[in-house]
């Protein structure tokens, strides 16, 4: 029942929005129609930001997919297309079936998920899926694209392992080859690890020491402040080996935010805070990216997130492969968005479009700060036989993905 | 291209020494031209004046924020100027050089073109997805009119009938009927395209796509249908880097020119036959392209290396870098 309740809350909110954005020109019943549903999560009570600068979102994703139904519909308009979304949350310790079944009750045909890994095998593995496509824009596991791969789950978020590579390659251009690592007691952070250490090995840095940091999330915030924090860093970082960098993974965000500037040794902080890789960031705005910006913002009222930008590119991508091939057809879509022709404009200065063997899209990675972009990687001088964007995340050779 | 090129010695500078070099043993180029060409800064708010026979700044005009597309009044006497951050049309009297009035645009102003008959003003409108026409006479609003999702290039055929808007996100060209102010026609193009440019005979519209890295051929006669799609291959150069954005052609019909942004060349193409000719190494990420009065020197702005490339059309040479503001977006010269 709680899924049902929100999700027609959520149809309701997203329909208005498409009928005020785009009044159809052409009568319904001429319209070719693709029928999206948005998968999400309801967010876990203790995952918030460190930061109280960081607002909580609970509809991250959700509004990047309204964003590329609202673009996709703009162009659709013109050739007699239309995109229509369906929106359900899985409450915590929900039913993930339940939702999906929600979805494709109301004649979804295409699944985005902001779901983490284990929900979307649940997902991948249900019986309702039928041959649905599902568009991953929230986890990024790299077993999803390995082991775990299916022939219709597709990537739009960027692995571990390429946001790894990315800070690696910029990290190289530095020369900063000598790291220290911290990471935090999850699941999550123990597999960015190890992640950070192919990468490492991959691009030619030296771990010279490495940390678990012991923290219990539950006391995030009651710590007693900088007091506490200004004497507890400095000591716990003190007998790592001489480093370049201090890595931080805490994917969830529960202590990375402490190191900056309470370092041992003058060193700046990279990985999860501090300098990270990342999809998507408020302070990019090259090549165009302010207009996408600007559109998000207008649309959902707060700065768009990596999650939002997966989603918006899940949806853009059958937006782009339904215009150029003037059909809805689910094999002629997919036919065209793993051809060689499909190239997407996702604001990063260079097409991105999805690898075949794995079906993750390859995309620029952002390096940014807080506040300003530092770079875009792939960096110059990384050379692929076949495109430099393939020098990130697992190479088609070492892809243990086999459909 | 740059990978393989030694730090400190950008692609451009080192042509242009070697273009100095030959044109002072030859005593080729550089012949007296009484030509000014402006170019926008995208990063400075100004407008440089290169002048044509020095091949020097000669002025720099202060302009609003952003700087970007550029276009003269049809009877000559000033440029106008789209300065996105102002929202706003500065215009330049081209006399003094200074800007004696402003008009209001709508939202982020990018790019602009003039109408040969009427004084009026079109203008891509990015963030509200509409081409606006302004009145630069009577200073008012005309109308405004939807497009798809980001508009950004315009193209006007010579007889001021046809306006052509590409829509960015939508990866279209809209071809508007400037009687009624209404698009009539709308034709799927290569993604993020970027800028139009008529033939001066008025049959054919190019339309480049900056992430598709081509450029297509709308047919303006009878269907107004893609007829064809002129695709670039740089030698040793990232496909992904090849990006098109600048168009100039020839009016006797002969050479196109297509700027290929970060791959920092100029594709030559027969204009008849489609066919890439050459492709010209400049300075990084060349954004636009202007031809002179007598189409004798293709002019081009490079955003990241912040000049401009002189290229002698006769020998198709790159001759001269001139170094402006920060990002040079616009170039244009002076009829």
């Amino acid at each position: 029942m709680t899924v049902l309740s929100r999700s027609l809350r959520w149809l309701t909110a997203g329909g208005v929005a498409i009928g005020l954005a785009w009044p159809a020109i052409v009568p319904a019943d001429s319209l070719a129609t693709i029928t999206l549903g948005y998968l999400g999560m309801e967010r876990p009570d203790d995952r918030e930001p460190l930061s109280v600068l960081d607002p909580v979102l609970d509809d991250e994703g959700l509004q990047g997919a309204r964003l590329g139904i609202n673009d996709n519909n703009a162009t659709a308009q013109f050739l007699d297309q239309e995109f229509v979304l369906h929106e359900a949350e899985v409450p915590q310790g929900g039913e993930v079936g339940e939702a999906l079944q929600s979805l494709i009750d109301q004649g979804a045909d295409w699944i985005v998920s902001g779901l983490p890994a284990e929900a979307l095998l649940e997902v991948m593995a249900h019986p309702a899926l039928g041959d649905r496509v599902v568009f991953n824009a929230g986890a990024p596991d790299d077993v999803l694209r390995g082991e775990s791969c299916h022939p219709n789950l597709y990537h739009t978020t960027p692995s571990r392992r390429m946001l790894a590579d990315a800070l690696a390659q910029f990290l190289g251009y530095k020369q900063w080859d000598r790291w220290a690592l911290v990471y935090g007691n999850t699941d999550e952070d123990r597999i960015l690890a190890e992640t950070l250490r192919a990468a490492a090995e991959r691009y030619g840095h030296r771990i010279v020491g490495d940390k678990m940091w012991p923290h219990d999330p539950l006391a995030r915030r009651a710590e007693g402040g900088f007091h506490a924090i200004q004497r507890e860093i400095p000591v716990f970082v003190q007998d790592l080996p001489e480093h370049d960098v201090l890595v931080i993974a805490d994917e969830t965000d529960y202590f990375g935010e402490y190191f900056p500037y309470q370092t041992w040794a003058p060193r700046p902080v990279v990985g999860t805070q501090g300098l990270v890789a990342t999809p998507w960031h408020r302070a990019h705005e090259s090549w165009g990216a302010v207009q996408l910006q600007r559109r998000f913002e207008k649309l959902a009222d707060r700065w768009m997130t990596p999650r939002d930008f997966a989603a918006w590119l899940a949806v853009r991508s059958l937006g782009e492969a339904a215009a150029r091939t003037g059909s809805v057809d689910r094999d002629a879509v997919i036919d065209y968005m793993l051809g060689e022709e499909f190239e997407l404009a996702g604001y990063l200065g260079l097409p991105v479009s999805y690898r075949t063997w794995n079906h993750q899209l390859r995309q620029p990675i952002l390096v940014t700060g807080p506040r300003m972009v530092a770079s875009v990687s792939p960096q110059e001088g990384y050379l692929h036989p076949r495109t430099p964007l393939d020098a990130l995340g697992a190479d088609e050779g070492e892809s243990q993905c086999r459909f | 291209m740059s990978i393989l090129t030694p730090r400190g010695w950008s692609p451009v500078t080192r042509h242009a020494l070697l273009g100095l070099a030959l044109g002072g043993l030859l005593a080729l180029p550089l012949a007296a031209q009484a030509e000014r060409i402006f170019v926008s800064n995208e990063k400075d708010n100004t407008i440089s004046v290169i002048d044509g026979a020095t091949l020097e700044v000669v002025e720099t005009i202060s302009v609003g924020r952003r700087p970007r597309s550029m276009a003269f009044s049809s009877d000559g006497s000033e440029l106008f100027v789209a300065v996105g951050d102002d929202e706003a049309i500065d215009m330049i009297d081209l006399e003094t050089l200074q800007v004696v009035r402003s008009q209001a645009s709508g939202d982020d102003p990018e790019v602009i073109r003039v109408d040969p008959n009427r004084p009026y003003i079109y203008v891509s409108n990015e963030d509200d997805n509409i081409v606006s026409v302004l009145d630069y006479e009577a200073r008012t609003l005309v109308t405004e009119i939807p497009v798809g999702v980001e508009p950004e290039g315009l193209g006007i055929s010579p007889d001021g009938r046809w306006l052509v808007s590409t829509t960015e996100t939508s990866n279209m060209a809209h071809i508007i009927d400037t009687e009624t102010m209404e698009a009539v026609h709308h034709r799927l193009v290569g993604a993020r395209p970027r800028h139009v440019e008529f033939t001066h005979d008025g049959r054919e519209a190019w339309v480049s796509a900056e992430i598709a890295g081509t450029v297509s051929i709308l047919d303006m006669e009878e269907t107004f249908d893609v007829k064809h799609t002129i695709r670039f291959d740089v030698p040793g150069v990232p496909r992904e880097t090849v990006q098109a954005v600048g168009v100039a052609l020839t009016s006797d019909g002969r050479y196109a020119f297509v700027a290929l942004g970060p791959s920092n060349r100029v594709a030559v193409v027969d204009q008849q036959t489609y066919e890439v000719l050459d492709y010209i190494l400049v300075g990084q990420r060349v954004w636009h392209l202007a031809l002179n009065g007598d189409e004798s020197r293709l002019y081009t702005t490079n955003g990241v290396s912040g000049d401009v490339t002189m290229i002698e059309v006769d020998g198709l040479r790159a001759v001269r870098s001139i170094p402006v503001g920060r990002f040079p977006w616009g170039v244009i010269v002076e009829p």
